[in-house]
């Protein structure tokens, strides 16, 4: 079995019939410098979302409805030893500031929120909505 | 076929459609394609139509997929898929595999237009001849990617660049064509209706991975909202795919082998039509009294088309 190295080469060298495998340990993954991952569409936000990991419950309602994929997840395993999702963060390399992720929130206080693109993310989280 | 439990599970899949495509913020596209690409862990070989998605996704030199990917004009999405599963059944015979201990899937993606209009005499030919494919339409009601033209996607009352709202006109003139149902038509053997978001990505998820298992043609028609064109905010995307299945204006539901209709999801109480067309600017002049006829024809074509479903899914034909 070709690695996928190997099958990374230029177009016209790739054998007929080769499909490119899935990479299912993300830590494996190779990205090209021409993946998309590596572009940046940040200066097509005037607003960034703040992430509170305080208030995220780790539903993941943000992780599945970013159409831009730049919810940085990490796996870990929960009490009954299964695996689970936690959100760590943003990459806002990819965010292009819509906000989808803020309306589909489901906590009380929200824990993603819109604040403009320079006000500084500890500045944001010293700013957050307290409870009554 | 992949076991989708909960949300904090599928969220650990590694995605294989990368962010840092141009996409509109918010387009519904983006969520669509990740899920169903994600839906499963066999390798994946896509062919794109010409359309939002290939164009946004593939400006040179970036490419956003992680799976072997071939575009392909606006015409012969399915035909290109066809051709590729045939060529890689044809060299299963032969052993002449490069991989051969892993499962490869066929998916395309083609647009309205591209599916509809321009595109479905290659996908008809494609599920007749009944290559093993999965056929995904991102269904956004016209031509969005060329400044919004209309399509025989786009619903009746629509403003559309070639089917402007004025004095004399009220937008589109034509009802949407019922593409889930040609397609059941055609005998595939799995055909389903889907929206994007956070309310029914199990839905989403669960239909994609089915499709993907089921050996023969089978379709997914998929609602994506378009923020550019439909004229609402970005951060609304969500909310109108939900409402346009409350409303039933695009009920969710599964036909197999052609004729074995299952209702998805009921919604407890119908929405009126006037909470959806409110919410987007393309249906703003119907709110006019000389249009107000209007809405009350879409509301009882949207009641008559929920009652067909329910009946046929009662009498199980």
């Amino acid at each position: 079995m070709a690695t996928p190295k190997e099958m990374m080469t230029t177009w016209d060298k790739i054998q007929p019939g080769a499909v490119l495998p899935s990479f299912e340990d993300p830590e494996k993954k190779i990205r090209s410098k021409f993946n998309s991952y590596n572009y940046k569409v940040a200066d097509w936000r005037v607003e960034k979302p703040v992430f509170n990991r305080d208030l995220c419950i780790d539903c993941d309602f943000c992780w599945v409805s970013c159409p831009d994929s730049c919810f940085i997840v990490e796996e870990v395993e929960n009490k009954r030893g299964k695996k689970q999702a936690k959100i760590v963060g943003i990459n806002y390399n990819l965010c292009k500031g819509c906000a989808v992720c803020v309306e589909v929130c489901p906590t009380p206080i929200k824990s993603l929120l819109m604040f403009p693109e320079f006000v500084d993310n500890d500045e944001a989280l010293k700013q957050w909505p307290k409870k009554d | 076929m992949k076991n989708i439990g909960n949300l904090k599970e599928f969220a650990c899949t590694p995605d294989r459609f990368q962010g840092g495509h141009r996409l509109c913020p918010g387009c519904a596209h983006g969520m669509i394609v990740r899920e169903v690409v994600n839906a499963t862990d066999d390798d994946l070989v896509v062919s794109t139509a010409t359309g939002c998605l290939e164009v946004c996704s593939a400006i040179y030199p970036y490419t956003s997929w992680d799976v072997s990917w071939l575009h392909i004009g606006f015409e012969n999405a399915a035909a290109g898929i066809s051709g590729a599963e045939a060529m890689y059944k044809a060299l299963s015979r032969k052993n002449k595999l490069y991989n051969e201990d892993r499962n490869v899937k066929f998916v395309a993606f083609g647009g309205d237009g591209g599916t509809y209009d321009i595109g479905f005499q290659s996908l008809s030919g494609a599920t007749e001849r009944g290559h093993d494919f999965l056929y995904v339409c991102l269904d956004n009601e016209g031509y969005m990617n060329t400044g919004g033209q209309r399509s025989s996607s786009t619903p009746i009352g629509a403003h559309t660049t070639t089917s402007p709202r004025g004095r004399v006109s009220y937008g589109e003139k034509h009802r949407k064509k019922d593409l889930t149902m040609i397609m059941a038509a055609h005998g595939a053997p799995y055909v389903a209706t889907a929206v994007p978001g956070s309310k029914h990505w199990k839905d989403l998820a669960a239909k994609a991975a089915k499709a993907l298992s089921t050996v023969g043609p089978t379709f997914i028609n998929a609602l994506s909202p378009c923020t550019t064109e439909w004229k609402f905010k970005p951060e609304d995307t969500v909310e109108i795919g939900d409402l346009a299945v409350e409303t039933c204006m695009f009920p969710l539901y599964e036909i197999e082998d052609g004729h074995k209709l299952t209702i998805n999801y009921r919604p407890k109480n119908k929405v009126p039509v006037e909470e959806y067309l409110s919410k987007q600017g393309r249906f703003s002049h119907l709110f006019k009294p000389e249009n107000k006829w209007l809405i009350e024809e879409i509301q009882k074509e949207v009641d008559r088309y929920w009652e067909y479903l329910q009946r046929r899914e009662e009498a199980g034909v």
